[in-house]
Parts: C-alpha cells; structure tokens; sequence
C-alpha cells in the first residue's frame, strides 16, 4: 500500500491577523506556522492504514516555498517515509495551478491512494483535491468523514447538511480527509531525530499560467464590542426585550 | 466573450433543495451584467423536470433536466462530465454552485474537467470587465480576501445563504437531456444514504442556532438546548468540538473551525467559554447571544448580549419566555 499525502503549510489561527503592506496578504511577521488542520488529519489515516497492515509506504508531498520543509519534515517525524518538496517562491491562490503541478508530481507515481485534506485552514477552498483527482483521472470522495480501505477497494461515508452516505470505490482513489477520521498524533523524540535522516527532495513545481489571485485582502468589519446585560434569571425578560425590539429576530 | 451563465441547480431525495435557488439567482445577476440567459442544470430520477419550472422564479429561462435511475442519489462524476460538456459546447461566460456538500464536491470536478480555477465559497460576486471579482473569507473568517478571477468561462460557488434569492417570475423553457456517457457506470457509488433527522433544520439553514458546550456539565442537559431551539420553533441545535469529542452530539453538529462554519440571524452559545476554534465558526453571526457562569469568558467579548450564571437555571426560563412571547405574537 503506497500513499501520498498532499500537505499545506499554514498560519496558526489563534491571532489577529495584520494586513501586509502590499495589500494582497496577511502580515507574516510573529506567525507561527503548522501543517493544516485537516492535513493533519490526512497523515495519520495514512500512517494508521500503513501501520493496520504492517505494510506500505507514505509520501507527503508539499508545494510551497523553503519553509514547506518544516512542515514536511513534522510529517516525517510523525512517522512518514519521505518527503517531496515543489519549490515555488509563493503559493499561488489559483488551485487548478497547484492541481496541475501535484498532478505532474504524482502522475506514474504508483500511488494506491492520495489523501488531502478536505481544505486548507487558510485559503479554504476544498478544490485541489479533486482538481487533482480529475487531472489523474482516479475516482474521488471529497470531505470523508470515515474511511476503510482493503482489498483494493475503499469505503468512506461523507456527512451531507443533515444526512450522510455512504459510498464504495476502487484504488487507486483520490480522498480528501474531513473531522472524525483520525485525530493527529504528537511527533516522538525519536520520530523528531529519525525525520532528520529521511529523505526529502526538492523539486520546482510546475505551476503554469495563473488565472486567479488575491487582489486585496481585508479585515472584516469589528464587531461592536460585547454587552453583558445582567447575571442570572432575572436578566432573562431584559434579553426577550432586546431580542424583540433591538435585534428583533423574536 | 459568451454572456450566458450556467447554474447548477442541485436537489435532494427528488426535491428541488432551497440553495439551488441561490445558484440560479447569482447566475440571474451575473447573466444581467454579461447581457446573457440563465440555464439551470436539475438532475434526478424520473419526474424532475416536472418540479423543474420552479427554478423561473428565480431567474431561470432555460432548465435543462437531466433524468435517470443512476441519478437518483448524487452522482458527481456523471454530473461533472455532464456540466463540463454542456460548458464546452454552450459556450458560457460562468458557471455557478453553492458550497454546501454536494458543491463543494461537484464545483472543484468540473472545473478541473473545463481546465480552469474555481472561486470558491464567495459572499460577494460581480463581473467587472473581463473579470468576475469575488470576495470569499479566508483564515477561519479572519480575513477577507478579493479574488478575482480572469479565466473564461468563471467557475464559482457562493456560500449557502450569502446569496438573496430573486424574485423573476419567469417561466422558463424547460429541455430534457440526456446525461453524457452511463451514468451508472460511476466508479465511487453511493452504497446507502443515512438520513439524519429530516425533521431537524439543517446548520445551514436555520435562521436561529441554539448552541451547547461544556458548560452544561452532562449530555443530559443538552435537552435544555433543544427545548430552547423548539421554543424558538426556526432554530438548529449546535455544539462546540468538547461536546462532539466527549459524544454528547455527533460530530456533524460541531460548530468551528473545523466544524460547520455559520452564520444564522441569532446564534445563542449555552455553556460555551468561546475558544478561538469556536468563534471561527459562528463570529459572522448577526446577533449574538450568550448564557456562561465566567464572566471572563471570552465569548462576552463577542456577544451582543451576555448573562452571566448558571445555564441550568437560565436556559429553561429563557426557554419559557420565549414560549410567552411567540404565544403573544
């Protein structure tokens, strides 16, 4: 069983983001970055199906700039094989780009499966996953909730708005990994000094024509700041009333 | 430069579902700026292009019902190869989708089929020149990011409730098809659909959301949450990951950063300190109201309105005051 796992480095959330002077990006000064959350997730359904079957290899891939190696290398820490790098100086915002260069990188790559995650926690499209399915031409299952893999085929349920399914399909398969399939693992001491010695190629990423950008980037408006009304039961009649006349969604 | 606009108009269990009037109303606008039609795409098993003239009210002149047995559940790969060959050969200056489950699936498939980005999850579109400039919330809604995209045809997908529906009043020329290629011949099937409770208001669509966390110390009391979500008689139950981890909820309720992300006309967060997670779930919401026993909590900050005490006590009178003042309407 080989599997790649297409991961994103990305900002941690718990800040208030700055604009960056350029206008079109967030000010990366004092962020601290992470592999996405969903990303995450995606590593350790890998390594948990490897490590089920006491057999198999995991790739994580990573197109971004140099610092996409930190990233990969806590994926190998957290105990996959190696490591490709697809260099670019920034990460476009256009994802059939991004598709377009993973596609070439995984395309006669002998993969069983390529997860993703269902998004990345920064741009928060969900697209590259199956863009990248459909340039390789393999069956996909976006926002898996659950997923089981053996005998060359797959079962994974998705979660509808108020209902879920189920559904069946053959390796090799493209999945994109939602909330609920694994939880990620801390890295080891020992993982953190064995990623040390895996290997981890760097590539130029062919990332084509770019047809979609960010041309600002803004804070959304404040909200006003909070009220506490009262404390207790007796603040109830005081909320209705405000519920009625102020907001008036009563 | 094309001037018609395609929508994906999507439904459910052979029902036409509420957002897929949403795509067809942004298709309305943009076709409005382009000069061009809206064709709307319905697929479902026998007896959908019948439900399908609905979709002229908001602004469809074209349904093009695809009926079959295999598209009876959704069938992305039939749908996708169906939509990009339409495009292909109707020459369209946009397509449109709303994100919910299916077209945050469905968009990303076609457009890779049509070789193009997708804009995804907007709040705002426009067709500005040659281009279709979009805005669309990025790091957990922290941040809101103008995209514009300047690849034809433009492939986009709204956020569910982002868009008004219009009021067209049109009757539109319905055409059925045929889908390309067997449908059924699908290489991911659906093996089984799990109904949630239908009776239930989706997250999605609720205007209110009561919402419960740790705060109300059992599952048990997660009834008091449901009791005020009835008493409001429009509103979905939410809860904080805590409470879908521990299994009080299941984790499709789970409203966060990695969870649903909402934005009702009242969310009411019970029990709930207001982690950061949290909030990148529910802060676009218009009205805020909180019941927490800390009065540090950060979920004050945000709140419109805030009652400080025990959620045990202050949830069942809220709940039955809000019964008397429905019962007075």
């Amino acid at each position: 069983m080989k599997i790649a796992v297409c991961i994103k480095r990305v900002p941690e959330m718990d800040v208030r983001f700055k604009i960056a002077s350029s206008g079109t990006g967030v000010d990366e000064t004092g962020l601290k970055w992470d592999i996405s959350d969903f990303d995450g997730y995606a590593v350790e359904a890998a390594l948990q199906m490897t490590e089920k079957l006491g057999t198999g290899e995991v790739v994580v891939l990573s197109l971004g700039p140099d610092a996409a190696q930190e990233t990969l290398r806590k994926a190998l820490s957290m105990g996959a094989a190696r490591a490709v790098h697809l260099k670019v100086d920034s990460i476009p915002f256009d994802n059939f780009a991004i598709a377009r260069a993973l596609a070439a990188e995984l395309q006669g790559g002998g993969y069983d499966l390529i997860l993703f995650g269902k998004m990345s926690i920064d741009s928060s499209n969900g697209a590259v996953g199956p863009m990248t399915a459909e340039l390789l031409n393999l069956p996909c299952v976006a926002a898996a909730s659950k997923l089981d893999v053996a005998g060359g085929k797959g079962t994974a349920r998705r979660e509808l708005e108020g209902a879920a399914e189920m559904l069946e399909f053959p390796l090799p398969a493209v999945v994109t990994i939602d909330e609920g399939v694994a939880r990620p693992r801390y890295p080891s001491l020992k993982g953190i000094m064995a990623a040390k010695k895996k290997p981890l190629e760097v590539k130029p990423a062919q990332v084509g024509d770019v047809r979609m950008t960010v041309t600002t980037m803004a804070l959304p408006p404040e909200r006003p700041a909070g009220r506490i009304i009262g404390e207790g039961v007796a603040a109830v009649p005081e909320l209705v009333r405000l519920l009625q006349t102020e907001a008036k969604v009563l | 430069m094309a001037t018609s606009v395609l929508a994906f108009a999507e439904t459910r269990g052979g029902e036409i579902r509420k957002i897929a009037y949403e795509a067809v109303s942004v298709a309305r606008a943009l076709a409005d700026a382009a000069g061009g039609e809206v064709h709307a795409v319905v697929a479902g098993a026998a007896g959908i292009a019948g439900k399908a003239g609905a979709l002229g009210g908001a602004g469809a002149d074209v349904v093009i019902a695809l009926e079959h047995p295999a598209l009876t559940n959704y069938n992305p790969e039939a749908l996708a190869t169906f939509i990009a060959v339409r495009v292909k050969s109707g020459g369209y200056r946009a397509v449109t989708f709303v994100a919910s489950a299916q077209g945050r699936d469905l968009a990303p498939r076609v457009a890779a089929k049509l070789g193009v980005p997708l804009a995804s999850d907007l709040i705002t579109v426009s067709l500005t020149g040659d281009n279709v400039v979009g805005t669309h919330p990025v790091n957990t809604g922290k941040v809101i990011a103008t995209v514009t995209l300047s690849a034809t045809p433009a492939v986009i997908s709204m956020r569910p409730g982002a868009v008004t529906v219009a009021d067209a009043a049109r009757t539109p020329r319905v055409e059925t098809a045929t889908p390309s290629g067997d449908p059924s011949a699908s290489k991911v099937k659906v093996t089984e659909t799990l109904a949630g409770n239908t009776s239930k208001l989706d997250l999605g669509d609720a205007p209110i959301i009561v919402s419960g966390g740790r705060g109300l110390r059992a599952a048990e009391n997660f009834k008091l949450v449901e009791d005020l979500a009835a008493a409001f008689g429009n509103a979905a139950v939410g809860a904080t990951r805590a409470v879908t981890d521990d299994g009080w909820r299941p984790h499709s309720d789970q409203i966060g950063q990695t969870g649903r992300q909402v934005s009702p006309n009242l969310y009411v967060a019970v029990g709930i300190s207001g982690a950061i997670q949290h909030l990148a779930g529910m802060r676009t919401s218009k009205t805020i109201v909180a019941i927490n026993k800390d009065r540090e909590a950060p979920i004050f900050k945000i709140a419109d309105y805030g009652i400080v005490g025990d959620v045990l006590e202050i949830v069942p009178a809220l709940t039955a005051a809000v019964k008397d003042a429905k019962a007075s309407h």
